[in-house]
This record gives C-alpha cells, sequence and structure tokens, in this order.
C-alpha cells in the first residue's frame, strides 16, 4: 500500500478522511446509484425472456394486437398443451434430456479414467496421449463435417442414441481439469495406498472419486448445458421425427409463411420449455456452475 | 509431467483407451479425411474422386460468395464478442461493488448462458418481427425507415448478434466477477483514499488489471462465435436475406450437405481449421497471462 512509510499523524489524517460525515452521505448515494443500474440494465437482460413467457400466455389476437400487450393472460394451460401436441415435445425433450445426461457423464467417465492414466502411471506414448487429447481442442466439428458424418454413416449411427453421443464424449479440457485436481493430491496418499496393498483401480475408486466430487458436479452442470443445446451435431446425425432433440425440432413451429396462423404464443411456448431445464440447472446449481465455467475454461 | 505411482504394463493403456479410440475414430481420421478431400474432385454420391492439387482452394478464393461469407464470419465474430465481452465488464463491475444483494443480482445476471443460441435467436426473431415484433412497432414512432429483417441485411445481421452476444452474457461474467473479486482490496482503497473516483477507478485501475482476462475473453467468443453458431443462423435467418448472414460455417454445411460438393466443403474445412488453429494458440497464450495476473 502507499501509506507504508507514512506517519503516525498522516495516517490519523487519511483515517478522518475516510470516516467523516459527508462522504458517508456519498457512498449511500453511490451504492443507490449502483443499485439503480443494476436493476437497469438487468430489465434489459431479462426483458427477452420475461416477453418470451408473456407472449406463452396469450391467445392469438392478443399476440397480434397494437400496441403490444407486455402483460402475462389466461392461456398459459392451452398453449403448452397445443405446442407439447403439436411438435412432439415429449419426444424431443426425452432425445434432449438423454443426449445430455449421456454425454455429459460419458466425458466425465472417459477423461477421470484418461487423467488417472496420465498422472499416476509412467508409461511409452504418454506425452503422445496428453498431445492428441490436446488437439481435439482444435478440431471443432465444423472443420470434420462432412468426414465425420461418413464414419457415422459407416458405423451405421445415423439416427440413433449411439450417434448422437458417443462421438462428442472426448473432452481435453475435462481431461486437464482432472489432471490438474490429481496433482494437487499429494503422491505420498498414493504411495500410502500402495503400502496397504491397495492397487490403483481400487486408490481411484475408493480415494480419488470420493475427493473428486466438487469437480464431477461442476463439470457436470457445464457439459449438460453443452449437451442439451447442441444443434449442428443432431441435425446432421438425425433425420427423423423419433430422434430430433427439441433444440432444432424448435424451428418447425415458426410460422414462415404469410398465410400461415402467426401462433407465436405456440412457438413461445415451446421455446420456454426447450430452455427450462439448463436455465433452471444454473439458477439451482449455480455454485458448481460458476467453479464448472471458471476452471474448466470451456 | 512428474508424478507416476503405479506400475503396470497394460492398465494405462486399457484407461486412456475409451478417449484415445473417440479423439482417433471421430476427430483425427475424419480430420485427415477433411485435408485429402480438400484436393480431390469428387462426384456427388461419392464413387468417383480426382485428384487435382489445390484447385478447390484456388476455385474458392476466386469465389465473391465465399468472401462475403468470410466477411460475414468476421462482422458477426466481432459485434458477438464486442458487445458480449464490454456489456458484461459493466455488469460485473456493477455486481462486484459493496452493496446488498448481489447474489440475488448474480443469478439474474448468470442465467442467459444456459439459453441455446438458437432458441435464443427464435425469442428475438420475434422481438424483431416486421409484423407483430415489439422493436419494430416503437422503433416506427422514432423514425419511417423500414426496420424488417427479411429484407434489410444489416437488420438481419443485427438480430443474430444481438441474440448471440446475449446467450455469451452469462459466462463472461462469471470470468469477470472472479477476475473482479481477485483484486486486492488494498489497491482499491488506496486509490479511493487518493480521491480517485468511481469511474477513475475503474479506468486506471480495474481494467488494465482485467486486460487479460478481456483478452482471453475476447478470444473465446470469438471461437465461440465463428464455430458454435451455426445454429442460431439455421434457425432463424437460413443465411439470408441474400447472403447477408451467411457465415463461413453456415456455407460449409450448404454446401456440403444440400449442395453436396464435397471438395469445396473440405477446402472450406481446412480454412477453418487454419482459423480454429490460430484462435487456440491464442486462447492459450492468454489463458497462461491471466493465471499469472491472477
Amino acid at each position: 500500500m502507499s501509506a507504508v512509510g507514512a506517519t503516525q499523524l498522516e495516517r490519523a489524517q487519511v483515517r478522518a478522511r475516510v470516516t467523516d460525515a459527508p462522504r458517508r452521505a456519498r457512498v449511500r448515494g453511490g451504492t443507490l446509484l449502483v443499485h439503480a443500474l443494476l436493476i437497469a440494465c438487468i430489465a434489459v437482460v431479462v426483458f427477452p425472456l420475461y416477453f418470451a413467457l408473456t407472449v406463452s400466455t396469450q391467445d392469438l389476437q392478443q399476440v397480434v394486437q397494437r400496441p403490444p400487450r407486455l402483460l402475462p393472460s389466461t392461456h398459459m394451460l392451452d398453449n403448452y398443451a397445443e405446442a407439447w401436441r403439436k411438435a412432439n415435445m415429449g419426444r424431443m425433450l426425452l432425445n434432449s434430456a438423454a443426449m445430455a445426461v449421456t454425454v455429459a457423464v460419458g466425458k466425465i467417465v472417459i477423461s477421470m479414467l484418461s487423467a488417472f492414466a496420465i498422472v499416476y502411471f509412467n508409461f511409452r506414448g504418454r506425452t503422445l496421449c496428453f498431445w492428441m487429447i490436446f488437439i481435439t481442442l482444435m478440431l471443432p466439428v465444423p472443420v470434420r463435417l462432412m468426414s465425420t458424418y461418413e464414419v457415422i454413416g459407416t458405423l451405421g449411427w445415423l439416427n440413433s442414441y449411439e450417434g448422437l453421443t458417443i462421438p462428442l464424449m472426448a473432452s481435453a479440457t475435462a481431461t486437464f481439469l482432472f489432471r490438474q485436481f490429481y496433482l494437487t493430491v499429494p503422491s505420498e496418499m498414493a504411495e500410502a495406498a500402495q503400502l496397504d496393498g491397495a492397487g490403483p483401480l481400487r486408490f481411484l475408486w475408493g480415494f480419488l472419486l470420493p475427493l473428486s466430487w466438487a469437480n464431477i458436479a461442476a463439470l457436470f452442470v457445464v457439459l449438460f448445458i453443452f449437451g442439451w443445446n447442441q444443434y449442428l451435431w443432431p441435425l446432421m446425425i438425425t433425420n427423423t421425427e423419433a430422434m430430433r432433440t427439441v433444440v432444432i425440432g424448435l424451428e418447425q413451429l415458426i410460422p414462415r409463411s404469410g398465410t400461415e396462423l402467426p401462433t407465436w404464443n405456440l412457438i413461445m411456448a415451446g421455446a420456454m420449455m426447450a430452455l427450462l431445464p439448463p436455465v433452471a440447472i444454473i439458477i439451482f446449481m449455480q455454485r458448481w456452475f460458476v467453479k464448472g465455467l471458471v476452471e474448466s475454461d470451456k | 509431467m512428474q508424478r507416476a505411482v503405479f506400475k503396470s504394463r497394460w492398465l494405462p493403456y486399457l484407461l486412456v483407451a475409451p478417449q484415445l479410440a473417440v479423439t482417433v475414430l471421430f476427430f483425427f481420421w475424419p480430420a485427415v479425411k477433411s485435408l485429402q478431400l480438400s484436393l480431390y474432385r469428387v462426384s456427388p454420391f461419392g464413387d468417383r474422386s480426382t485428384f487435382i492439387g489445390l484447385e478447390n482452394f484456388t476455385k474458392l478464393l476466386a469465389d465473391p460468395d465465399y468472401y462475403s461469407s468470410v466477411l460475414n464470419s468476421f462482422l458477426f465474430a466481432g459485434g458477438v464478442t464486442a458487445l458480449s465481452v464490454f456489456g458484461s465488464l459493466v455488469l460485473a463491475g456493477l455486481a462486484t461493488q459493496k452493496i446488498r444483494g448481489l447474489a440475488v443480482y448474480r443469478t439474474l445476471l448468470l442465467w442467459p448462458y444456459g439459453i441455446a443460441p438458437a432458441v435464443a435467436g427464435i425469442i428475438f426473431l420475434f422481438i424483431f418481427h416486421p409484423a407483430y415484433g415489439i422493436l419494430p412497432y416503437f422503433l416506427s414512432f422514432v423514425t419511417d425507415y423500414e426496420f424488417n429483417w427479411l429484407l434489410k441485411g444489416w437488420v438481419a445481421m443485427t438480430l443474430v448478434i444481438v441474440a448471440t452476444a446475449w446467450t455469451h452474457l452469462g459466462y463472461n461474467i462469471a470470468f469477470y466477477i472472479a477476475g473482479l473479486l481477485a483484486i486486492p482490496a488494498s489497491v482499491m482503497e488506496a486509490a479511493d483514499v487518493d480521491g480517485a473516483g468511481p469511474l477513475r477507478r475503474f479506468t486506471a485501475i480495474v481494467f488494465p488489471l482485467v486486460s487479460p482476462i478481456t483478452f482471453y475473453l475476447v478470444v473465446l467468443n470469438m471461437v465461440f462465435a465463428f464455430f458454435e453458431s451455426f445454429g442460431v443462423v439455421d434457425a432463424v435467418t437460413k443465411g439470408g436475406p441474400g447472403q447477408a448472414t451467411e457465415i463461413m460455417v453456415y456455407k460449409l454445411y450448404k454446401d456440403g450437405f444440400i449442395g453436396l460438393n464435397l471438395g469445396s466443403s473440405g477446402a472450406q474445412s481446412v480454412i477453418l481449421m487454419a482459423i480454429v488453429i490460430g484462435l487456440t494458440v491464442l486462447q492459450f497464450r492468454f489463458a497462461e497471462r491471466k493465471v499469472t495476473y491472477r
């Protein structure tokens, strides 16, 4: 701090300045201003969601009325039931949930195992493995689009849950997170386990896994959202109604041509159903979500 | 890499096998195939292919449509990044002040990350709707300009940029809050004692101290905008009107899946690969620096 060499007197003066009355009043005014600014900004950020929710409760007449109606109405249940029926929502939500959970769990299991091998074993090709996993970061779906499609086709995995999930299970970021975590566990622990006659798998299962729950929860939240919100992958792998996920299936509800009824209340009802699971997970598991984002960097 | 406690001839290979199997089968092999494809002319059904060297690339580089998709990509990624990174810094700056109710405010700021870009796009599509949308309605009181995304390319571009930036907010805010909370309280107190007002404290102290995070987020937002934003374009504008919102990834999909031009889509994949490699190298540069600053 700048006051390192300050004399007693100077320090006292500083203290006096910090605690005097007009200053405190200014601070209180500042606090109010911060609240006001935050509320204004949050209103802007929340508005699209509020508006979508509002429209999803209105009937067709209210949707198109001028000036636009900004208040909820009473047709919520009708609209959600209609959207559910019209777009086969139940099936799509089920597919999305299956995909998101399987991809998240798969990525976590695969990454735990490979990070364990890389940290606790000395084997030929260890560095090569590490780099191979790292390089997947540089190969997002678009840069291998057509040829991945071909591979999935050759395996006979088009329109299947295997095709939807297994190819997405490699994860450099999750592997790095577990590697980083294992490196913070003192190596004496593993040595002690060995002296007690516990093998590596026993050590992983009985000692490392119970220590990893915080990391697993954090990764699960982030990876669930990643899986749920996939678009290009399910669009490419599936082309049947039965396999469609909700994020790609929603689009069919949009009234495109002028001759269709402008049923924006139904599509907003569909959008609310599609966004509720990932948003709810962020809100209820916020602590894990922030940890997962900031520590896994993707 | 140190450590290595256990000894086994086969177990480590078994443990890395699932990860490597997925990596080789679905990442490396297709990537190599894409590279190879880019040097061939392939008939639409894939039964005949002729080696043609770099012709796919020279054709692409002579194609004005390709240039416009490159330009659109940078415009889109730049717009999304500028809007969401700057907006997030301001919001995170407000949400780390010493006031009551911070937990509630932070929750209200983080949730947009959960919304898929395509779903966000659909919500904004209605807000921007030329006939029923709330935005053109209120703008019509201010100006006679026809704010119609179906006719005006820049309106369509604004629509997809705003929708995508909205979904990036939660991510960026989480990083900035972590970074801002790591600034030692003594630094801010010292500035306060020296009489620096809130704005001056922000520009002279906070902004430089979080600049490594800012660079890192800029790169990451660019990567997301380039490679994870296919959904918003496909669900909302389909690249239109004209080709105003046709970004590189959308053109690649269109030429490959719909046009069945495998050689050209291979060449486009290779160019995207070069971009993602460049961005990833930058990302890890800044990731290292971010760590030393924190």
